[in-house]
């Protein structure tokens, strides 16, 4: 990463405390510095200061220069200056006194539908109006009304009633996204956030708008009505949509995922998500799905027991000559292991492969030896890209491919970032980037001021060449897993077959992924999505991504926890192969009961994590 | 004392088709322009600082001091845009004066331009008024063809385009960061400031905005010279401005006079209240400035006399109303301008004038609860500085200022609705239709 200076520091007095900060800081965020919470609600720290709900005001009796400001003035748009004095509500009355007028205002024309509303428990408004307003309102006239709800997207609703009109969405769109199809319309009271007829709110991040409203003008279609906060236990994971990273925040009711939300994570997601992560929930215990392992018969797959499946299993891998491990791209890091640790170990088989398609025939060797075992520090990393001169998009469509990627080059373009695509055609996604169409690498002119991000379409014989230029580069797969899988070993080593040779050879396989198609073979299956079980010799239901904990490694090599939200009835896909491996360690005797020393994978029902 | 008017604006608004460029030429139209561009830019500039010459849309801040925060070494145009979005309630000035002698303001916008090195300047004309903006635009079209617009103006090597834009009616583009944004093609809604507009206008590039009077006056000051403008006028308000009276008056117009003419003078120009009647109250600048009573008629109507006596000079609006009128009435009307204009952009405007109408219809309509006449003080005192610009401030002083005056007959609406108080047919002008 590169240095930066150190900023220039300002110090100021709030609340007859002395802080030092750096030069352009808003007032509202050094007061934060030192836990003062000024209340707010158009002001959010990674969107553009607009200064219209007018919350926050503060009362400045010196501006650093001798002279006050006669009035109180909105502390999200004000600059820090050398000795500027402030006082918040805390020690101004007549700051107070602003602030309990802005909050009734606000109020007249809010419905105050708390009970009813999916925010309330946990919205801005409500909770603000609670320390910074008066108790009681003097307004006892007519509301404003409005028909409700307005389906903005097929996931998003909008009640216009509750807006307080602090335009966080239509800023997230356009400043954020880039996708500037809500704005505001009309004028005065009657203003409201709309959006053109024929131009839909077409955007893979609209969800952020809903955890962004300070009200609940916005909501998510799929958690309307669905809980209330306060009943609800929160989880900090990673999101297993793609390589991206982000950190999420996952809601659960007894076990039961409800909403997830975009998590706090400065270095990587910020604190935005897109809308795959945030409204693909994976499943999870209580959904519908087969928890007991099928064992193929006569044909037709029946019920076993774990017992019974694992020894079918050792039985058919012990009995074939070839064998070969297909964990698939979507494991956590530590069932990656576990899936090589078997094939080393176990098997002794060196046919491994994550992938699910070869893109060709030097991929592996190049990722074994460029990509693996990369250390966080040595990697490209988000903050470089919002950081860089250049960035060139080699078979790597951000805002598909990974989408929180797309978002950091967007804000990069603010500070001169310059985007160049070696693309054939223009796109949506690199018109918004202002993007350089060139048609060959070479156009591109990588030189040690370029990262190059190329994405898993991205042939070997393109790879070694930017990793023999000048320039930096990350490789950016599509799949949550392959990282780690990667860092594991899970590719074919000396003499291992790939994964295409692996299918088509006449050899056991034992498969981690419903993605991954039947093999000529023995097949063991271990499936977490319940999917369907013919081709399979023997199908283990394994842990989802909710039932278990591990970590993801993302694109930038960096690790993120995956939460347990509850243990299912199934164990995780590790357990199983140790179990596995147990059973083919041990010497096979005709007398031994089959699976014997097996557990029957049974928790109690409803076992869950609590908070 | 009697006042003299001090015809120069208005003076070729009584001629047949005064707008025509011909006309404007034959009164002596463009010689200032010529003499201007015979000058430097600074030269220019400097002859109307000294000028003394203030703006003449409300705020009346020095014209030519507005000209030299334009920093001449942005390499960025340079842009001049004249705000004719005269839409306060009470005045009428910049419309007749364009749809009367465009040409005045187009000569002003040449001479101006000049001064601070722009080469493309706007006109924002306010929505409403197709027929101005239509008039304006032939003018526009006139100076083209008569080599005082495009490349090389008059042989002089100095090039300037006007361009003409029409608004869509909306009263906060008179704001001047919320006309640039409507200028630019956004929703008319007030800037952050900083950047001030002369460093980061329009465009983004450094940007004059002045009111149409300002402009328009600036040709007589080359003309005539800055100290001539001097000798007219108060100690800190030179010069001479447009008055429009309205209301009941027997003769309402537009009425020119030097700056610190009195309200008495004014009135006597124009005939005197309505026969029969007497003075009420009346606005000194426009609905948005505080009111002022009969006690008031003899103070100076410049810059500092009506900051002296607790409201704003604005924009010259003399709105009378004599003792038919309902004060509540007359208040909850401005208020409902101010609540559909509001913009919505910030809180206290948009909610405020919201529950203010609200209050006073219940007053007007004699429901009022005791208390109520508080609580619209209340209301008005959690509005007040606290807005995004400067509407809210307009829409509150209107009531603060009414209330302080005459509260009892606010506080008669817990009884009595205003219409029996002061049956409004009274107080109409024109009950009955136009005569």
């Amino acid at each position: 990463m590169s240095e930066t200076a150190p900023a220039e520091l300002v110090t100021l007095t709030i609340d007859g405390i002395e802080v030092s900060v750096p030069k352009g800081t808003t007032v509202i965020r050094a007061a934060e510095s030192i836990g003062i919470a000024i209340p707010r609600f158009c002001d959010h720290p990674l969107l553009a200061p607009r200064g219209s709900c007018r919350m926050c005001l503060v009362e400045i009796p010196d501006a650093g220069n001798g002279r006050g400001f006669p009035a109180p003035q909105t502390s999200c748009t004000m600059a820090v200056a050398p000795g500027m004095v402030v006082q918040t509500q805390l020690t101004s009355p007549k700051a107070k006194a602003a602030q309990e007028g802005i909050m009734e205002l606000l109020l007249i024309n809010h419905p105050l539908d708390c009970p009813i509303c999916d925010k309330g428990g946990e919205c801005p408004l409500q909770n603000q109006a609670m320390s910074a307003g008066r108790a009681e309102s003097r307004f006892d006239g007519v509301k404003r009304r409005y028909e409700k709800p307005v389906k903005i997207t097929d996931r998003l609703l909008l009640d216009r009633e509750r807006c307080v009109l602090c335009a966080r969405c239509t800023r997230f769109a356009e400043e954020i996204a880039g996708d500037p199809f809500i704005s505001l319309a009309e004028r005065g009271a009657y203003q409201q956030v709309g959006s053109y007829p024929g131009e839909p709110f077409d955007s893979v991040f609209s969800g952020n708008v809903v955890q962004i409203c300070p009200v609940g003008a916005f909501t998510a279609a799929d958690y309307r009505f669905n809980a209330r906060p306060f009943d609800l236990v929160s989880v900090d994971t990673t999101c297993e949509q793609c390589a991206a990273g982000c950190s999420l925040r996952a809601d659960h009711r007894h076990g039961s995922l409800r909403r997830r939300l975009a998590g706090v994570n400065p270095e990587v997601n910020e604190e935005w998500n897109c809308d795959r992560g945030r409204f693909h929930l994976p499943l999870g215990a209580t959904d519908d799905r087969p928890l007991t392992p099928l064992l193929k018969d006569g044909g037709a797959m029946r019920e076993a027991s774990w017992p019974e499946a694992l020894a079918a299993a050792a039985a058919g891998l012990r009995k074939a000559l070839k064998t070969g491990v297909l964990p698939g791209p979507r494991q956590t890091a530590e069932n990656a292991a576990a899936f090589a640790a078997f094939a080393r170990d176990t098997l002794g088989t060196p046919s491994i492969d994550y992938r699910v398609r070869v893109k060709d025939e030097n991929q592996a060797a190049f990722l074994l030896e460029q990509v693996k075992g990369k250390a966080l520090a040595e990697s490209v990393q988000y903050r470089d890209l919002e950081n860089a001169a250049k960035v060139v998009l080699v078979d790597f469509d951000p805002e598909a491919d990974a989408p929180i990627v797309f978002l950091r080059l967007f804000k990069g373009l603010r500070k001169g970032l310059k985007v160049v695509a070696v693309a054939a055609e223009p796109s949506r996604t690199l018109a918004k980037l202002k993007a350089e169409l060139v048609e060959t690498l070479e156009d591109a002119a990588l030189d040690e001021n370029t990262i190059v991000l190329a994405g898993e379409r991205c042939a070997s014989e393109t790879l070694r060449q930017i990793a023999t230029s000048p320039a930096r580069w990350a490789w950016i797969p599509n799949d949550v897993g392959a990282i780690g899988a990667i860092d594991a070993g899970c590719l074919p080593g000396e003499g291992g077959l790939d994964v295409e040779r692996m299918l088509n050879a006449s050899m056991a396989l034992v498969v981690g992924d419903d993605a991954v198609e039947a093999g000529m073979g023995f097949t063991v299956r271990l499936s977490d999505l319940g999917d369907d079980a013919a081709g399979a010799d023997v199908w283990l239901p394994v842990a989802t991504v909710t039932e278990q904990s591990g970590t993801f490694l993302n694109w930038e090599h960096r690790r993120g926890s995956v939460g347990l939200i509850a243990k299912g009835r199934v164990p995780a896909a590790a357990e199983v192969l140790a179990h596995l491996a147990g059973l083919l360690a041990a010497p096979e005797t005709a007398g031994s009961e089959a699976g014997e020393g097996i557990p029957d994978f049974e928790p109690a029902e409803g076992e869950e994590v609590s908070a | 004392m009697s006042v003299v008017p001090t015809p120069v604006l208005t003076a070729n608004w009584g001629q047949e088709r005064s707008w025509k460029l011909k006309k404007y030429l034959a009164g002596g139209g463009f010689k200032a322009a010529k003499k201007a561009l015979g000058l430097s830019p600074e030269e220019v500039m400097g002859i109307v600082k000294d000028s003394g010459l203030r703006g003449r849309g409300g705020a009346g801040f020095p014209t030519g001091v507005k000209w030299s925060f334009v920093p001449q070494d942005n390499p960025n145009p340079k842009y001049l845009v004249v705000n004719a979005d005269e839409s306060e309630p009470g005045t009428c000035k910049d419309m007749p004066l364009l749809l009367a002698s465009p040409h005045t303001l187009l000569e002003g916008i040449v001479i101006s331009s000049y001064a601070i090195h722009c080469h493309t300047a706007f006109v924002y004309v306010r929505g409403e008024v197709a027929h101005v903006a239509r008039r304006l635009q032939g003018a526009v079209a006139e100076l083209y063809e008569a080599g005082w617009l495009g490349k090389d103006i008059q042989g002089s090597g100095f090039d300037l385009d006007i361009i003409v834009h029409s608004g869509a009616g909306a009263y906060i583009c008179g704001e001047e960061t919320a006309l640039l944004d409507s200028l630019e093609g956004r929703r008319g809604q007030p800037r952050l400031r900083p950047p001030f507009p002369a460093v980061a206008g329009l465009y983004a590039s450094p940007t004059v905005i002045n009111n149409v009077e300002s402009i328009a006056t600036v040709p007589s000051i080359l003309r005539n010279g800055a100290e001539w403008f001097q000798s007219m006028g108060t100690e800190k308000s030179k010069g001479f401005t447009i008055y429009s009276l309205s209301g009941h008056v027997a003769n309402p117009g537009q009425y020119e006079a030097p700056l610190g003419t009195t309200f008495a003078e004014l009135l006597e120009l124009a005939g005197g209240i309505r026969a029969g009647h007497e003075l009420k109250f009346f606005t000194p600048g426009g609905s948005s400035t505080p009111i002022l009573t009969p006690a008031d008629v003899d103070l100076p109507l410049d810059y500092e006399g009506m900051v002296g006596a607790g409201t704003m000079l604005g924009t010259k609006a003399l709105q009378v109303f004599d003792e038919t009128t309902s004060i509540v009435r007359t208040t909850l009307r401005w208020s409902e301008f101010y609540k559909h204009e509001s913009c919505g952009k910030c809180t206290p405007c948009r909610e405020g004038t919201w529950w203010l109408v609200q209050l006073l219809k219940k007053l007007e309509a004699g429901q009022g609860q005791e208390g109520d006449v508080d609580k619209l003080l209340a209301v008005c005192d959690d509005i007040n500085g606290l807005s995004f610009c400067a509407l809210a401030g307009g829409a509150v002083a209107c009531v603060t200022s009414a209330v302080k005056h005459f509260r009892p007959e606010f506080e008669l609406g817990y009884t009595t609705p205003a219409w029996e108080a002061y049956p409004y047919e009274r107080s109409a002008l024109f009950a009955g239709g136009a005569k």
